[in-house]
């Protein structure tokens, strides 16, 4: 039996994207990486940051998917969602 | 290769509202694309979706074009929108029709036109055997 890590509990992946976007966005009001499957490779990552402002969406998410280029790249990322915001 | 590339291209240029996905309009093979399907009936656009499932260089072609990693991707006048994530906030917050609005005046308030169109078939892509 394979133990199955419960949804939102944060594994080795989660903490190692979390890492990739603090490095990408250190002045980040906020980042946060669910993990929504407890699988590893479904995550929602949030990212609120004031560089954020005036970007639009298209803009900001491809920084999220810059910051996450390896990951994605070599597929233990197998689905990404990504909230982004400006801040206050 | 370059040939299906200009294809996606003529594709994305050509089709007003255009959304690649996995799967059809009628049968959607992935959550994400399906939520970007919802965003753009929810607001009655008509769209053209594109399956990518079909030859995995859809999607490299499509990525290449496009710049953005993930399927699906849904263009307006010939420009990336988004991911499902943000088609389906714009939709949440009304800046979904604001965006159609802009780009396309009135005519893109077609519920339930929608249609599946390919990129790898039809006249502008011919395989030449050992070619």
């Amino acid at each position: 039996m394979v133990a199955v890590i419960a949804p939102g509990i944060v594994g080795p992946m989660s903490e190692r994207l979390e890492e990739l976007l603090r490095a990408a966005f250190p002045d980040a009001q906020e980042v946060d990486v669910l993990d929504r499957t407890g699988g590893g490779d479904h995550f929602h990552v949030t990212v609120v940051d004031g560089s954020f402002a005036g970007l639009s969406l298209v803009a900001q998410h491809r920084l999220v998917y810059d910051a996450l280029a390896q990951p994605l790249r070599d597929g233990t990322i197998h689905e990404l969602r990504i909230t982004t915001k400006g801040g206050a | 290769m370059s040939q299906l590339r200009d294809r996606i291209k003529d594709t994305i240029e050509q089709e007003p509202v255009v959304a690649f996905i996995k799967g059809t309009h009628e049968q959607v093979f992935c959550g994400n694309s399906d939520r970007a399907l919802q965003a753009l009936r929810g607001v009655g656009a008509g769209f053209a979706a594109v399956d990518v499932l079909p030859d995995p260089r859809i999607r490299e072609e499509l990525s290449a074009v496009s710049d953005w990693p993930t399927i699906p991707q849904v263009f307006v006048a010939g420009e990336l929108v988004g991911g499902a994530d943000i088609v389906q906030e714009l939709a949440m917050t009304g800046q979904l029709e604001a965006t159609l609005d802009e780009k396309l005046g009135q005519t893109w308030r077609r519920p339930g036109d929608e249609r599946t169109v390919s990129v790898t078939d039809g006249p502008g892509l011919r395989l030449v055997p050992g070619g």
